[in-house]
């Protein structure tokens, strides 16, 4: 268990929240921005990719936010990449450096990236899907050495909506990384790929038996994105998704996040697809 | 375990001296039907009754009930976790709101253990009565299997005509024992009487379910692309009153509330329904159960199945508080029986059965 959900179990409420300082806000597009969190003098997060914490404004709400950070760059902070979408991320979005925010976690199942190594890893995140495999990417990349062949397929919806332009940058340079961004909408200036994610699939040839795909994205993505992985012939305990739900507690007690018989918040939100294929509610 | 006897005569002293030292809960009469209610005067209680609108959750689990309170204009320590405690005594609890207890129990001590639930449940003592008689039309407790009290009990109580026999379950329902000024040995007939009452009493319930209570969680497994879903949507008005009045229902909402200073306020948590529309939306406006059929499958999957796969007891304690409450006539008897129909090749099974 990680030092602050230790903290946590002991200040007698799994739903105290602990605050923490904002260090750093950035406009990351129209929609998103990204936090900087501090922690506590003597805390450390001690996530794994994947894993999401409870982030409160105290007196409008909590929202379950997944970490977007790698655990390899953490160093006493985080970072979380917020769309406005409700009260709460609203609230968020106006927020300054120097502002506080509670936060609860990390909780849930990250990915089981000690499974992953000595493989071919595939990203394929569409969307604000990227913020929560960032952390895993990056964790994979300070660890290069470790893993086989690193590929990024990235689709949304227009230039404007892609995150984190500058490590796209860094990715794309980068000769041991095979990255390819696709957006449905071009504008003017845009020379790339057009079309949906799934467009970007037969540029890329894979290693069907040593290849972890991971994908994250909007629930109508999964489908497309799950035929032509398959296509592929990945294996399905090989194929890797993070899903979303409305994780109001984070402690598997308020039922929010429940599909069928599994509560996403405990054993999620990263499941294989072997995991979730026969969740009539995963997907 | 050793019986104690006590006459009913002494019942009135003892709740009370118990109110003196306690809250007391208990069944109580509110116009036509019963509530659980604070028990102020012994004459309020009323343990003969049928059911309650509201199973004694309400007391366990408050409808409302603060998380953390804040202030946000503090800067050292502005949170502080919210644990309410207060003794609390529920009188009168039916075996099958003892076998719900046992499920939240489980619920909020495993994983993650809720600290608000613990500190609440660790204060009240639960003084169950054995049923002798249906409560209501609805109740198919004998089919659930949550017609004899589970261990939760503290103290137990038998209705044996002029008296009622004590079992006492725990150190906190012995403590009760030493408030009981008339509290007796039992004598040889009394214990005749113990086993006349409770061998007469199964024949009072009938067996409402046309299977066994085993064969429920794979008879959903193998129902759940039945268009009696579908069917049953198209009555459900999705108001929630089903999920309201179980005693196995907890889900919850957590929301915060800032008062007239705008920096001091309070989280809470309340009672929230998976049968509300908005309940699985996430903040981008995808709703994960957007049909009625989907909520209400989702409803009886958790009482006939997922809760007895994950904690080994049953989620649906046959109280029929739900069938009661219901507006369209939705009754768990008769969905789990019409799914048994529908899948089941040998429908004269069901002649076999008591009705």
């Amino acid at each position: 268990m990680s030092p602050l959900l230790q903290e946590i179990l002991e200040t007698s409420s799994i739903y105290k929240p602990t605050m923490m300082l904002v260090l750093d806000v950035r406009q990351v597009t129209q929609l998103e921005k990204l936090f900087t969190i501090e922690m506590p003098n003597g805390l450390s997060l001690g996530h794994k990719p994947g894993q999401f914490v409870e982030v409160s404004v105290l007196g409008i709400g909590e929202a379950p936010i997944s970490i977007s950070s790698s655990p390899s760059r953490s160093n006493g902070k985080f970072e979380l990449c917020v769309r406005r979408a409700g009260s709460v991320t609203s609230a968020l979005h106006s927020l300054n450096p120097g502002d506080s925010v509670g936060i609860r976690g990390p909780f849930g199942r990250g990915f089981p990236i000690d499974r992953f190594r000595g493989k071919d890893i595939l990203f394929a995140p569409g969307g604000l899907g990227l913020a929560p495999l960032r952390s895993l990417i990056n964790e994979v990349l300070d660890d290069r050495g470790n893993f086989g062949r690193v590929t990024i397929l990235y689709g949304a919806r227009n230039p404007s909506e892609l995150l984190f332009t500058d490590e796209l940058v860094e990715w794309e340079t980068r000769t041991d990384v095979e990255l390819h961004v696709t957006v449905d909408h071009p504008d003017n200036d845009w020379t790339g790929n057009v079309g949906v994610i799934t467009t970007l699939f037969p540029k890329i040839r894979v290693h069907a038996r040593n290849t972890i795909a991971i994908t994250c994205g909007p629930p109508a993505m999964y489908r497309f994105v799950l035929v032509e992985l398959l296509g592929k012939g990945l294996l399905e305990g090989n194929i890797w998704l993070s899903l979303e739900r409305r994780m109001k507690c984070g402690v598997g007690k308020c039922g929010h996040c429940q599909m069928n018989h599994i509560y996403t918040c405990q054993d999620g939100p990263a499941f294989s697809y072997a995991e979730i294929k026969h969740v009539e509610e995963a997907l | 375990m050793s019986l104690k006897i006590l006459p009913k005569r002494g019942l009135s002293d003892w709740v009370s001296r118990l109110i003196t030292e306690y809250r007391v809960v208990g069944p109580k009469l509110m116009k036509d039907q019963y509530i659980f209610g604070d028990i102020h005067s012994a004459d309020d209680l009323a343990l003969d009754y049928s059911t309650t609108i509201l199973p004694p959750k309400k007391i366990l689990l408050p409808q409302r009930e603060t998380l953390i309170q804040f202030d946000t204009a503090s800067s050292s320590q502005p949170i502080e976790p919210f644990i309410e405690t207060q003794a609390t005594i529920i009188l009168g609890v039916h075996t099958c709101d003892m076998h719900a207890i046992s499920l939240l129990d489980q619920i909020f001590l495993e994983g993650f253990p809720d600290q608000h639930y613990l500190a609440r449940r660790k204060n009240i003592t639960l003084v169950s009565i054995e049923c002798l008689r249906s409560c209501s039309e609805h109740s198919f407790c004998k089919s659930m299997g949550t017609l004899s009290v589970p261990e939760t009990f503290d103290l137990h109580l038998t209705d044996l005509g002029n008296s009622y026999a004590l079992e006492t379950g725990s150190k906190k329902g012995s403590a009760l024992l030493w408030s009981m000024s008339a509290v007796r040995d039992p004598t040889n007939g009394d214990y005749r009487q113990l086993q006349k009452v409770m061998s007469e009493k199964w024949q009072s319930f009938n067996y409402r379910l046309v299977f066994d209570i085993t064969e429920l969680p794979s008879l959903l497994a193998l129902s759940y692309d039945n268009t009696l879903w579908d069917e049953i949507g198209d009555r459900c008005l999705g108001c929630g009153a089903c999920t309201i009045v179980c005693p196995t229902c907890y889900c919850f909402n957590v929301i915060d509330e800032v008062d007239f200073s705008l920096h001091r306020g309070a989280r809470s948590r309340v009672w929230d329904s998976c049968q509300l529309d908005r309940f699985a939306t996430v903040a981008g406006g995808h709703n994960f159960r957007v049909n009625r059929s989907d909520r209400q499958r989702h409803r009886f999957f958790r009482k006939g199945k997922y809760q007895m796969e994950a904690y080994g007891l049953v989620g649906c304690v046959g109280c029929g508080r739900c069938a009661q409450s219901c507006l369209v006539h939705i009754s768990p008897v008769e969905v789990f029986n019409e799914l048994y129909r529908r899948q089941s090749p040998i429908t004269s099974l069901e002649q076999e059965v008591t009705t």
